[in-house]
């Protein structure tokens, strides 16, 4: 099957992720390139854990004393939506349903861009609050970097779902952007599984004590 | 496509390459700046043997010693060996699984110019205050702390080309799992497909780490962050194990490909099948998984503890046993054979005794115990020399002389080739060897002199001495490097005759598109089978047909200059210089604004079409 | 062929001369162990050496076979073997007893060589010196005694002495290549491990050993030496309480060291002490304790010790060592100043 193609609704492939020999490059690339993504957030975590904590002196807050669960909750069940609407997304995809699915990539941007939002609005309250800011001790340092770093991911991936939806708004779609879209959401939940991760470890375990 | 037989102008050429995604045209972008690299890590090495040939010499200071050392490390391993190997796995691992070209073109020149412009600027800092001075490992107290640039330099630039490394490997994953040739089965990719395959995956799961540990400490040196700040509540011993995680895998990575190099020669010049081909396999596989399970052998002296220090000795001792495996089976696949002595056997054959003394002293610094005495002396020294130079260095030259007709149609003189092997192994062992006894006669590593009255003078002037003929052997290669280009003889297909891949059943150089049609393979060693059936070739898999090939772009030099941009602006960002900001922000923006055009500029690529394809060969044969 | 014959030898010639230069300096290698624990390592590497010279033999009998009996001499295509499953058990196997024939003694090694629980015992008489590396010297502290000295470790011989190990700056590590191997100085932790000084091969190297420091800790990494002074247990205990004796600055003897003195309480006491009682913590001790300066065999751990050297030092630090923490510390000093200095330096001495 040729990228270039026009297709119809008959014609269209039952997994037009991985109906061309790029496609299929693309989608085995990219599961790779999550592989080690994965060891970089494992690396993150464990300098985090080996740093939780770790303060100066006594005038430094610990991560029980800043941590507000309403405030994380909330931030990730926005993304636990998001990751989901950008399902939806991939299943209009498949069914070549260009309308739908740029619908639900709306919807899957807005909630990260609320996620975003709420992580700017948070660092902000523990530099201000706690005086918990990236120089003040090893384990800001780790925190932040931890969680600044999905929180780049996140902004990357807002970027890259945007472009692709304003470059593919009149065209929609074919066999050389559907896979194109398909990673994207892949990074995408990606983005939410590593959160999952952090939500636990940092938030939920940092709370316990 | 005749016109692109025609000579074309230099600047052409030099546009040419600018833009090349063609894996055959990267290959040799990577062995240029390799090269490049590894003379003056070569040089590097030189200062070093010349300041500590005597004692108490002052042919360098001390400062720029360390900086020396340093730079001789990590040029040697980021910018030579990893570089110079990634040549060999572009210019023949397509052709050795019957591909037309990598899984992703484009990412294949962006992995070349991101290790370029990070090895630009690593270098760069000779000239901008000073290099590097912590030790290619740049143990974090000392990395923090010290002073100037030099680290930055090191941290800026290997992320710039780590990133590069990374994505490459992901690169030939994906070609390897995805564009074989119909009937290449896993069991039937030659032994350097394998060993390309194994030290990919390495890359993915190796590099990460690293690429963290630079981060962190390119935040404590620039962004005021505490990771290894010990009164912040910072701890160095990170930086030690995520440098380790990364690092020793990344030995893996590139002695795996020069045991493949090897594994090459081996079989064809001995006429013979690799014996225990199975074996073979299994023993790379086995291997790199090993190699992410032994790091804290780095580490014995730092304190983890009689457990920590007793299991990774133990696991680390394992790795002996699937490398055995190897020697012996290549052993064996010369036993029975018809060996011929080329060039490239030279090096293959003195390789095993050398890598031999490599591993043997590689299990006996295995030894936790006994390890408190060898580790950070020269007894470390010369293990890891005889490894890195007795193993990858010797496949490097192997590997060039063996594949230099098919990358560039022309062969190397072989006389000339010999003489560069036998200045290059004597001084090799005359280097190395001794020292193993001046790291047990208490002499530590990285000393940039040492006092008069110890018994060390006589084992450091011989080590020097050896230093000279491997620099004589360089010239000599570059020598005949050069008179072999500017004769051009033209040779065919299968110039060493002994062939057994599917390189050799195609020109050389072959091609840009490779295979006209794909082959057909029927077994291991295809070419060699179809020789003895009495073909000429391949049975194609397929009918001639249009071949769709990609488009050359300039976008990868483009991201990766924006990055190298991108570098300064960050390094000079904490002098308080005005235009620091602007210069990090204007890089960034390039390196995106690149990525961006990349992403909405479609790139369906073109076709060669089947009569282009007919014609060119009605005109080879008239 | 003829080739191969002239490397064999040169190979002769590099072995020959291996002999005879030994097994290095009885006082520095580790090839000629002078205690228990390089005893023990000592006792590794000759079986490794052996298991693996056994190995070596093996693959160069079967390499010289080939090499001499499979070159090609016609154009026959040999038969195409796929492999041998017999052949690949015996070389898996074999070699996995060696590795264990080597990994248990590794094992019981390592943690004989990691046993300090005597040095946390309360009410134990073991000898404990907390060794802190600096920018390129080392404080020694007998916590017990409640003495400290710098650069000279003296340590009594045929009993354990235990270390604790730390760093002050950046990352050391301590290396005594004839008693015992190294330990590094980390800079988030103590380290600690035991040596033991063996009296009669103590006796045949001098009674002094050299140690290293064998992490590069920037550009005076090679000349970061210090001597350890092994005598017996009674000839420690004199020691200990000469040094306990001085409670108070020496006074110097003669009229010269009485200037020097002056100087000296000048310009460098701020960071040098001359007591042994040091009651400020391990951060404070700055510069090394010149308490028994006298009695010391270097100057900075790398000179000879005499007036000429010290004198050298004094003037310029920085040519002997570069990149130490005390060049630009003080003010010029005049050729009468440093003979003062010299005398009054050279006169502290706690024993004769």
């Amino acid at each position: 099957m040729q990228a270039e193609e026009k297709l119809t609704y008959e014609t269209w492939p039952a997994s037009p992720e991985r109906s061309t020999l790029e496609a299929k490059n693309k989608f085995l690339g990219f599961w790779l390139f999550l592989g080690g993504e994965t060891v970089l957030f494992a690396s993150l975590f464990a300098t985090y854990l080996a740093l939780k904590d770790k303060v100066p002196d006594s005038s430094h807050h610990l991560a029980k004393d800043i941590f507000e669960l309403p405030l994380t909750l909330t931030a990730t069940m926005l993304l636990l939506t998001s990751s989901l609407t950008s399902v939806y997304a991939m299943y209009h995809m498949k069914n070549f349903a260009f309308k739908k699915m740029m619908v639900w990539l709306s919807i899957t941007v807005l909630l990260g861009l609320g996620f975003l939002g709420l992580e700017i609005y948070e660092f902000n309250h523990y530099v201000h609050e706690f005086h918990h800011t990236f120089t003040s001790s090893a384990f800001a340092s780790a925190f932040y970097s931890l969680v600044g770093f999905h929180g780049a991911h996140v902004t990357f991936g807002l970027g890259w779902i945007l472009a692709l939806m304003f470059r593919n708004y009149k065209r929609g779609l074919n066999l050389y952007n559907a896979p194109k879209f398909y990673v994207a959401s892949l990074y995408w939940h990606f983005i939410d599984v590593v959160w999952v991760f952090i939500f636990t470890v940092v938030y939920l375990m940092g709370m316990v004590g | 496509m005749s016109t692109y037989a025609q000579k074309k102008g230099f600047g052409a050429t030099i546009w040419d390459y600018l833009t090349t995604v063609d894996h055959k045209k990267i290959a040799i972008l990577y062995l240029m700046a390799g090269g490049l690299f590894f003379i003056m890590g070569g040089l590097e090495a030189v200062f070093i043997r010349i300041q500590l040939a005597v004692p108490n010499n002052d042919f360098v200071s001390a400062g720029a010693f360390n900086e020396i050392i340093t730079m001789h490390g990590t040029t040697m391993i980021f910018l030579a060996a990893m570089p110079l190997l990634f040549a060999f796995m572009n210019a023949v691992m397509p052709l050795q699984i019957g591909a037309r070209d990598v899984a992703f073109p484009f990412v294949n020149a962006l992995g070349f110019w991101l290790f370029f412009f990070g090895g630009i600027f690593l270098n760069l800092s000779w000239f901008l205050g000073g290099a590097p001075d912590a030790g290619w490992t740049s143990y974090a107290s000392l990395a923090v702390h010290s002073k100037g640039h030099g680290i930055d330099f090191y941290v800026l630039g290997l992320q710039i080309s780590g990133l590069g490394t990374l994505i490459g490997g992901i690169n030939f994953l994906v070609t390897i799992i995805n564009m074989r040739a119909p009937g290449m089965t896993y069991m039937r990719m030659p032994l350097f497909t394998w060993t390309t395959f194994v030290a990919s995956a390495m890359i993915l799961f190796a590099f990460p780490p690293l690429t963290v540990g630079l981060t962190l400490m390119m935040f404590d040196r620039l962004f005021g962050a505490n990771f290894f700040e010990v009164a912040m509540g910072g701890n160095t011993i990170i930086w030690e194990h995520l440098f380790w995680i990364f690092g020793h895998p990344e030995v893996y990575i590139l002695i795996l490909p020069a045991f493949g190099i090897f594994s090459e020669i081996f079989s064809t010049f001995s006429r013979k099948r690799l014996f225990g081909y199975s074996s073979m396999v299994f023993a790379t596989v086995l291997i790199g998984f090993l190699g992410f399970m032994v790091w804290a052998h780095h580490m014995f002296t730092t304190g983890l503890g009689p457990v920590a220090n007793a299991i990774f000795a133990v696991a680390t001792m394992a790795i002996g046993v699937p490398t055995g495996i190897k020697i012996f089976n290549w052993l064996f696949t010369m036993w029975g054979g018809s060996v011929k002595f080329t060039t490239p056997m030279y090096y293959a054959f003195a390789f095993i005794p050398s890598f031999v003394m490599g591993g043997v002293t590689g299990v006996m610094v295995a030894t936790a115990a006994a390890d408190y005495q060898y580790h950070d002396t020269y007894f470390v020294v010369a293990h890891f020399h005889y490894v890195i130079v007795g193993g990858v260095v010797l496949a490097l030259l192997a590997g060039t002389h063996y594949w230099w007709p098919k990358m560039f149609g022309t062969m190397l003189n072989e006389t000339l080739g010999k003489i560069t092997f036998w200045l290059f192994f004597i001084g090799f062992h005359l280097t190395f060897f001794i020292q193993h006894f001046l790291g047990l006669w208490g002499m530590p590593r990285r000393v940039f002199t040492y006092l008069p009255g110890q018994g060390l003078n006589a084992g450091n002037l011989i080590s020097s001495i050896g230093a000279a003929f491997m620099s004589v052997a360089v010239l000599i290669l570059l020598f005949n490097i050069i008179m072999t280009q500017v004769k051009n003889v033209k040779v065919g297909n299968d110039p060493w005759e002994d062939g057994r891949t599917l390189e050799w059943s195609i020109p050389s150089p072959p091609p840009f598109y490779n295979f006209k049609q794909l082959p057909l393979v029927r077994g291991l060693d295809a070419y060699w089978l179809e020789k003895m059936a009495g073909k000429k070739g391949l049975t194609p898999a397929e009918p001639i047909g249009d071949i769709h090939m990609p488009n050359s772009s300039f976008i990868p030099f483009m991201i990766s200059l924006g990055l190298f941009i991108a570098a300064f602006g960050a390094m000079y960002h904490v002098d308080d210089k005005p235009w620091a900001l602007p210069v990090l922000i204007i890089g960034l923006v390039i390196t995106f604004g690149s990525m961006l055009v990349r992403s909405v500029k479609d790139d369906h690529g073109f076709h060669i079409h089947k009569e282009e394809l007919v014609q060119e060969e009605k005109g080879a044969k008239a | 062929m003829k080739r191969l014959a002239k490397w064999r030898l040169i190979s002769l010639f590099a072995i020959l001369a291996l002999v005879l230069s030994g097994c290095g300096q009885p006082y520095l290698s580790a090839l000629r162990p002078a205690g228990e624990v390089a005893d023990i390592q000592y006792d590794l590497m000759k079986l490794s050496t052996y298991i693996m010279v056994g190995v070596i033999i093996v693959v160069l009998i079967i390499f010289v076979l080939v090499f001499f009996r499979f070159r090609r001499k016609d154009d026959k295509i040999p038969k195409q073997v796929e492999g041998s499953h017999s052949l690949e058990i015996i070389w898996t196997v074999i070699p996995i007893l060696l590795l264990l024939i080597l990994a248990v003694p590794t094992v019981a090694a390592t943690f004989k060589l990691a046993d300090v629980k005597e040095m946390d015992k309360k009410n134990s008489n073991a000898l404990v010196i907390n060794v802190r590396s600096h920018l390129y010297w080392w404080d020694f502290e007998y916590p017990k005694q409640k003495i400290v000295t710098s650069q000279d470790l003296v340590v009594p011989t045929n009993e354990k002495v235990y270390f604790n190990l730390k760093s002050m700056d950046v990352k050391h590590s301590f290396w005594i290549p004839a008693v015992g191997g190294k330990l590094d100085t980390n800079t988030d932790n103590v380290n600690k491990f035991w040596l033991k000084f063996d009296d009669k091969r103590a006796n045949e190297a001098g009674n002094l050993f050299y140690g290293k420091c064998a992490e590069l800790c920037g550009p005076s990494h090679a000349l970061m030496d210090f001597k350890v002074k092994a005598i017996s247990r009674d000839k420690f205990d004199a020691w200990v309480s000469a040094m306990q004796n001085v409670k108070k600055p020496q006074k110097a003897q003669t009229d010269l060291a009485a200037q020097g003195q002056d100087i000296f309480n000048k310009s460098c006491i701020g960071c040098h002490a001359v007591t042994p009682e040091n009651k400020m913590p391990d951060t404070a001790r700055v510069a090394p304790n010149l308490t028994n300066f006298g009695d010391r065999s270097r100057i900075a751990g790398i000179l000879d010790h005499n007036k000429k050297e010290l004198k050298n030092w004094l003037k310029n630090p920085e040519t002997y060592k570069p990149g130490n923490e005390m060049s630009g510390k003080y003010e010029k000093l005049t050729e009468d100043q440093l003979n003062a200095l010299a005398e009054y330096l050279m006169g502290l001495k706690v024993q004769d």
